[in-house]
């Protein structure tokens, strides 16, 4: 069981969420996050003072999946999150100890498997 | 020397066209908030920068000449009622003001200075409404360029047929008693225009072309903004009859007040029905929409009438908004709020008009429903048209020039940072962005201390990056 935590650009959402959907991902978790790496921010200016923008807006996608899909799910976000341009994030891979699904009580990677049942309460 | 009964009401008329003009310059604030609240965050405040600069394009454009164009006359011709067939010719830079005969607004006793003032507050409505279909991805000077030349020539030109004595109102009597299709069908006109040539906004459709949704930001401001719009309609409404000798504003502010009831209303259930939602949006749309609708008929038709009238625009403008959302990208709905409605709204004179108001306002005949005939039906038609084709054909040229010189939208990357940042340097909300909200930004660091590596810069620092070696 690992956790894959990718640093991308907030337009690449949708794409990443889409990649990570056809490779059956249980879940993920987008949260807001401000940073930099090499694009070091920017310079503007506000009422006739420059002012020094050096953190950018990104999105954190965390998710948590079974050892065997790790490699697919690394590659398939590398690709949905890749433009080019300087700025298009990381993606890192961590282990996780355990894993317990509230509801049940059950523990460890089934909890984080993807079961194929379809999903309830979407597209109606 | 005692003034007389006729200087007194001239001094009272003036009164309330001047109030009348001020509540319709007040609805600049709500097409202001209305297109903050439809649009993201990080396009907030290039709205407000927007809305001063036409606001101020406008009046200046209107003062030197827009108002000589929609009014003036070198003299009053021999059957008393018209400036000229196509366009006034008198009263350049508002030149011996007083003495200027505009003999389509001389039915009101109300001072020369009072007409210009309230008739340069509806052409800033006209300008504000073009932008709604705009929002998000337009290059600002694009704003500046058209705006002068509406003010100057595209509205001013079209007001004239329909309010100035032009063609269109005396050889075929089309009314339009406060500008269904004067102030807001020519709005929505050069709104398309703009937006066929803009296209969507990023990620409006999907690679199988299906509209996404990009909700805006703020629907207490549009709240906002069409509660000041409805209160400013009642300048707009009831100061058209430039005079308050008869009362016959107060009529026109109830028929006023029943359109933007049975907009909202309208509106509200039909997308109740659709979507089984009492949506926030499509209520504020309505509102507009009835209150559009009703504009043209306000001075023309009973108080019931205003009921069906705007209940049908409110019906309208929500199918029309659902309709037009599939292939066009138009944030606000403005092509469906002023230009569908617009269109209903001035057609609706030709069916509900009542004949002896026709008769006082001097202007047409009764519609449809009492005379049984189709002759004012078939003036306002041919008034929609005779307006929406010279518009439009004029406003695509101009965008079209815009957009092979200047450049009608900003690049991909700037229209993801947002306008605000691109176009004016700093967020609308700076604090929504800010790694620690309340914290400062500081000035940046001399160049020589900085990383070797820079990314392409954006907006400002962009187009002073090279002079300055900073890139």
């Amino acid at each position: 069981m690992k956790k894959v935590e990718a640093i991308v650009r907030a337009e690449q959402l949708q794409s990443v969420q889409d990649a990570l959907d056809d490779l059956g991902v249980s879940g993920l978790t987008v949260s807001e996050v401000m940073g930099c790496g090499r694009q070091k921010g920017y310079t503007e200016q506000y009422r006739g003072s420059r002012v020094n923008i050096s953190l950018l807006p990104k999105l954190k996608v965390e998710s948590v999946v079974p050892d065997e899909v790790v490699g697919s799910v690394v590659d398939a976000l590398v690709s949905a999150a890749y433009t080019g341009a300087t700025g298009d994030g990381r993606v890192f891979t961590y282990d996780v100890v355990d894993a317990v699904r509230i509801r049940t009580g059950e523990r460890g990677e089934e909890t984080v498997r993807h079961t194929g049942e379809a999903p309830v309460g979407w597209g109606n | 020397m005692e003034p007389t009964i006729q200087d007194t009401i001239g001094r009272i008329d003036t009164l309330w066209v001047l109030v009348a003009g001020v509540l319709v310059f007040m609805m600049q604030a709500g097409f202001l908030l209305l297109e903050v609240g439809f649009s993201r965050m990080k396009n907030a405040g290039t709205i407000v920068a927007k809305v001063i600069a036409n606001l101020s394009i406008a009046g200046i454009c209107y003062w030197a000449v827009g108002f000589a164009l929609a009014f003036g006359a070198t003299q009053v011709p021999a059957d008393g009622e018209t400036a000229g067939w196509l366009a006034g010719n008198a009263g350049f830079f508002l030149n011996n003001l007083p003495d200027l005969e505009i003999p389509a607004l001389a039915f009101s006793a109300a001072d020369p200075a009072a007409k210009f003032f309230f008739q340069f507050a509806f052409l800033a409505v006209s300008l504000a409404i073009v932008w709604g279909t705009t929002l998000e991805r337009i290059k600002f000077g694009a704003y500046l360029i058209y705006a002068v030349v509406f003010s100057a020539v595209i509205y001013p030109v079209i007001s004239h047929w329909i309010f100035g004595g032009g063609w269109l109102q005396v050889n075929f009597g089309m009314q339009d008693f406060a500008g269904s299709t004067v102030i807001h069908l020519l709005g929505a006109t050069g709104a398309l225009a703009a937006l066929l040539l803009l296209g969507p906004r990023q990620g409006k459709y999907g690679a199988d072309g299906k509209p996404n949704v990009i909700p805006g930001h703020s629907m207490p401001l549009v709240g906002l903004g069409v509660l000041i719009l409805f209160v400013g309609w009642f300048g707009f409404n009831a100061g058209s009859t430039l005079s308050v000798a008869d009362g016959r504003f107060a009529e026109v502010a109830i028929v006023t007040v029943l359109g933007g009831a049975a907009g909202a209303l309208g509106a509200m259930a039909t997308i109740w029905v659709i979507t089984r939602s009492f949506d926030i949006g499509m209520t504020g749309n309505g509102v507009i929409a009835g209150l559009v609708g009703i504009t043209a008929p306000s001075g023309y038709v009973e108080y019931w009438a205003a009921i069906p009238i705007s209940l049908i625009a409110g019906i309208l403008v929500v199918v029309s908004i659902i309709a037009i959302d599939k292939r066009l990208d138009d944030p606000i709905g403005a092509l469906s709020a002023h230009g569908v409605a617009g269109i209903w709204g001035t057609l609706a004179a030709g069916l509900f008009t009542a004949p002896r108001l026709a008769e006082y306002n001097a202007v047409g005949e009764g519609g449809l429903l009492y005379t049984g005939s189709f002759d004012q039906l078939g003036a306002q038609a041919l008034g929609v048209v005779a307006a929406f084709t010279s518009v439009f054909v004029v406003s695509f040229g101009v965008f079209f020039l815009i957009k092979k010189t200047y450049g009608l939208r900003v690049t991909a990357e700037e229209e993801r940072h947002g306008l605000d940042l691109v176009e004016h340097g700093m967020w609308g909300y700076p604090e929504q962005f800010m790694p620690v909200p309340g914290t400062q930004y500081h000035q940046p660091v001399p160049p020589v201390d900085r990383p070797a590596a820079r990314p392409a810069p954006l907006g400002v620092a962009a187009r002073g990056a090279e002079s300055k070696g900073r890139a």
